[in-house]
């Protein structure tokens, strides 16, 4: 395989403005001779959808959901960055540069980079137009807090419900361009195949979830903008319905799939209680705002937290880390708390967690002030746990949560397929290793308004006068047949497990061996229990019903399926690199004190997988990374 | 803990539906309900049952994808919570719960406890939102916002769409869902200029699909973020105004 990054040459500042006026243009009257399908409607899919729409294109966008407002970009709670620095306090361009270089472990592009740091600004702007409410300040401007792995305040939010907020933006954007006929929305659609005619991406493959029809669409450029894989794990801050369907199927057809491995474990999130559990709930890392996180520094100390003295108390970040203190980057805090509770510190009826306490914040600011703040999340915690953050510490443990991995794409965007783009959390542009918080929600706005919808046009320039295939071209009776087979075997296993309890174990192999802590010896034996769950899965699966109404577990097969050819991916892409770097913590690589040891002269690279069929080894090419702009240096939050 | 399940189960939209009891055993009182359905679930599947259809997806409260009536409840017996909130440590062992689906002229139904909310998606359309351009924004702090407005704007922003208003309502009114993103957009600066054709076309949308605000308000009760049947003050008057206006523009 071939990799071209594309990164336009001139100095860092000035590439994406020299790259802007070289590239081909198509002009306003052309843009409705184009056709571009948009497949997913969260942060990164609704705003690309709505920007093509009004610039002219004719959009179909699909979602599985039964409104775009249901994608998980919905439950992003703590807040977006943008290097506004309205709070005067040393923030630029560079500085988010620079920090999101070094938070990412020196493991993805400066050119990308760069680029996010530049329209981060553009990003607050456009959704304020939109009537976003972002917390504002007595003076009536907007406000900011500060976020892990950053010494600024750069964070701009809505309470606990930024997400929320931005979608909402996005999702009315989107809905406008509905109304106004250049978007043709699909929803309960799911994409299960890409389409290639003459090697380039021409249109997809869908089923309707609610009556089982199969049916092919056709158009110029493809956008996939699916959102991430967290879920592999089974227990996630994912939503249930978050899968990697499409983002795999399209790497079954091609397109390489990028750092696999580089997942997220979030310090902060609710710790497991009790094997029934769906999914693990997140409590934003703002709260490390506020919050102090410590455990009891005697680990037979039994006492209620209240009742533990402040001398018998560890709190390690702020021992350990100074100068971050509670603001440790992710991957850095979730690995202190594991190994307080590895040495056995940890608290609560199971002892899995760590404490994070709002009892200073209480005292210094009071009770509404706190309230104000993070009053969803406090009130979220309790319903959970059924006890009170206000009068108790928290409990919380790292748990799944973002995947930095996924589809190669160059600077413009573009997958390996030729026009076959990905952006937002499906993609692996710009966070390398490690994804510092309040970044996805900018990075998949900065893709969807700012960056493909003019990247796209350098790709469908060349392409004006042609029509796209008609959808009873060979490649799309293939294609339909494929799905239509996949759905069939799989409703026609008839075994004697659900669905769900394989993903269950498969998620317990993931995180066991392929979570926040990695061993060569543990890798293989995960790659070989995988492959053998696999087998069982397609001889034991059950699933009832039907293929012509709703039915959720067929649904779920599908992506089932396709999460255990990821996690197999993801065990060999973890088993290459022979060096801890972000959230990638191999053991056999770390420091005297237990700090990822990075090895820059061997692995500065991207690991960009080609499919070479299910069970057979995939094919890696390297896509070197260049650090011109930034020192290679030892991450340190000392 | 042990309980027993009523729930409403149809296999279609057009196939008649009735009750099955389902026991619901040996279940940890930290679990949520949906947690409950899923486990309910894999042993029906072990049984060679059909497992019962329901809608979610965030399982925090967030995305409003669930919504189910819990013994004669939107969401359950919790004021201000979505049904994937609600925790079994709400119920005694023994109980009973009934689950149904929303009941509404505006939310026909797909299967056994899902039904299409599109309509919601309907009302947005017709001017939920502020026509500007990508790229086209003026700097942000350009348009300063005082604070009250903007966290009253929040207050209705919050809607998470789930449809608890309309399902509460004995009418099967959506005024609480449309009434809050319009007040949201109508208090704001950026939100003026659309003011008053944007409520004139989604009110009549929202006519369109559901029944009309007699003010029972059941629906703030059900809402999981709390959305203050206020907005449907606000959404009323600047509805007579907008009449007013329309006129004089005719
Ligand atoms: C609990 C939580 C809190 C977070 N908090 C923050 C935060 O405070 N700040 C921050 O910056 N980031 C945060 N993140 C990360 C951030 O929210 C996500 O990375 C980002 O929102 C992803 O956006 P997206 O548009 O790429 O994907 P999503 O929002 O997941 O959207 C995916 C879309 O693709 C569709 N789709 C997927 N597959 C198919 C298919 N096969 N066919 C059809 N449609 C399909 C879905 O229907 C959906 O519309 C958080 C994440 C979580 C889980
Ligand atoms: S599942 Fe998202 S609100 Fe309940």
């Amino acid at each position: 395989m071939q990799l071209d990054a594309k990164i336009p040459d001139g100095p860092l500042e000035e590439k994406w403005d020299n790259h802007r006026f070289s590239m081909r243009l198509v002009n306003p009257n052309n843009k409705r001779k184009f056709s571009v399908i948009v497949v997913g409607t969260g942060l990164a899919g609704a705003s690309a959808a709505a920007t093509l729409g009004e610039l002219g294109y004719n959009v179909k966008a699909f979602t599985y959901h039964d409104s775009p407002r249901r994608a998980h970009s919905i439950a992003a709670q703590g807040g977006i960055n943008a290097a506004k620095n309205y709070q005067g306090d040393g923030d630029s361009v560079f500085r988010l540069f620079h920090d999101t270089i070094k938070g990412g472990d020196y493991r993805s592009r400066e050119a990308n980079v760069y680029r996010l740091a530049q329209v981060s600004v553009d990003i607050i702007d456009q959704c304020v137009a939109q009537g976003v409410p972002f917390a504002r300040d007595y003076g009536g401007l907007l406000d900011n807090r500060s976020f892990g792995g950053a010494q600024v305040s750069r964070t701009f939010y809505a309470k606990g419900q930024t997400g929320q907020q931005l979608l909402l933006g996005a999702y009315q954007a989107l809905m406008r361009q509905v109304d106004a006929g250049s978007v043709e929305l699909h929803t309960k659609s799911e994409m299960l195949e890409v389409v290639k005619v003459d090697g380039e991406a021409r249109g997809i493959v869908v089923r309707n979830l609610e009556t089982g029809e199969v049916t092919s669409h056709a158009a110029h450029a493809v956008v996939l903008a699916t959102g991430g894989y967290a879920s592999a794990y089974f227990l996630s801050t994912m939503a249930k319905n978050s899968n990697v369907t499409a983002a795999w199927r399209a790497h079954r057809k091609g397109a390489a799939f990028a750092n696999p491995s580089f997942t997220q474990i979030h310090p902060t999130c609710i710790p497991q209680s009790g094997d029934y559990q769906s999914k693990l709930t997140l409590m934003s890392e703002s709260l490390r705002n506020d919050g102090r996180i410590w455990v009891p520094a005697d680990p037979d100390d039994e006492r209620a937290p209240a009742d533990i003295p402040e001398a018998e108390r560890d709190y390690y970040l702020e021992r350990i880390y100074p100068s971050f203190g509670n603001l440790a980057p992710r991957d850095v805090s979730s690995r202190a708390a594991k190994r307080m509770v590895d040495a056995g510190h940890g608290v609560g009826p199971r002892k899995n967690g760590v404490y994070l306490d709002f009892s200073d914040a209480v005292g210094r600011l009071g009770q509404d002030k706190i309230a104000e703040r993070y009053g969803n999340l406090f009130e979220m915690y309790q319903k959970i746990t059924n006890e009170n953050p206000y009068d108790v510490p928290m409990r919380i443990y790292p748990a799944p949560h973002y995947a930095m991995g996924g589809l190669w794409v160059d600077y413009n965007l573009m997958t390996t397929i030729p026009g076959l783009f990905s952006i937002g959390e499906s993609n692996f542009s710009d966070h390398g290793a490690n994804r510092l918080g309040a970044s996805a929600l900018m990075q998949g706005l900065a893709d969807g308004y700012f960056v493909l919808p003019y990247t796209i046009g350098d790709y469908l320039a060349p392409h004006l006068g042609e029509s796209p295939p008609p959808t009873d071209h060979p490649a799309f009776a293939e294609a339909e047949a494929e799905v239509r087979d996949k759905v069939n075997g799989l409703l026609s296993v008839n075994g004697t497990r659900s669905v769900d309890s394989f993903h269950r174990d498969l998620g317990k192999i993931v995180w066991d061996y392929c979570g926040m802590a990695r061993t060569e010896q543990g890798l293989e034996k995960a790659r070989s229990e995988i492959q053998a769950l696999r087998d069982e899965y397609h001889k034991d699966v059950r699933v009832l019903g039907e293929n012509e109404t709703i039915n959720q577990s067929l649904e779920k097969a599908g992506r089932v399926a396709d999460f255990f050819e990821l996690a197999e991916l993801m065990t060999i892409d973890a088993l290459d690199r022979n060096e801890s770097c972000g959230g990638h913590f191999r053991e056999e690589y770390q420091t005297d004190e237990g700090e990822a040891l990075r090895d820059d002269e061997h692995y500065a690279y991207v690991a960009a997988w080609g499919f070479e069929g299910t069970g057979e080894d995939p094919s890696l090419t390297k896509e070197h990374l260049a650090f011109e702009n930034v020192k290679l240096a030892t991450r340190s939050y000392k | 803990m042990d309980l027993t399940l009523r729930v409403w189960r149809q296999p279609s939209p057009d196939a008649p539906g009735s009750f099955e009891t389902y026991p619901a055993e040996d279940i940890d009182e930290h679990a949520s309900l949906l947690e409950m359905l899923d486990i309910v679930n894999d042993r029906l599947t072990e049984q060679g049952v059909e497992p019962i259809a329901f809608d979610s997806d965030c399982r925090e409260g967030i995305c409003g994808t669930c919504g189910v009536m819990v013994d004669g409840k939107a969401h359950g017996p919790m004021e201000n919570t979505a049904a994937c909130q609600v925790h079994l440590f709400n119920y005694r062992d023994g109980d009973t719960i009934t689950l149904e689906p929303w009941r509404a002229r505006g939310f026909p139904l797909r299967k056994d406890l899902i039904v299409d909310r599109s309509a919601f998606d309907e009302i947005i359309s017709a001017g939920g939102y502020v026509s500007v351009n990508t790229g086209s924004a003026p700097e942000a702090n350009l348009t300063p916002v005082d604070k009250g407005t903007a966290d009253l704007a929040f207050d209705a922003a919050a809607c998470i769409g789930c449809g608890a208003c309309v399902a509460a309502c004995p009418n099967g009114a959506a005024h609480l869902f449309t009434s809050a993103k319009l007040s949201q957009l109508n208090m704001l600066p950026q939100g003026q200029p659309e003011r008053y054709a944007r409520t004139q076309r989604m009110v009549t949308i929202m006519e369109e699909y559901f029944g009309s605000c007699t003010n029972y308000g059941e629906c703030q009760a059900a809402c999981p973020q709390d959305i203050s049947i206020d907005f449907i003050a606000m959404m009323n008057k600047d509805y007579r105004k907008s009449k007013f206006r329309n006129r004089r523009a005719s």
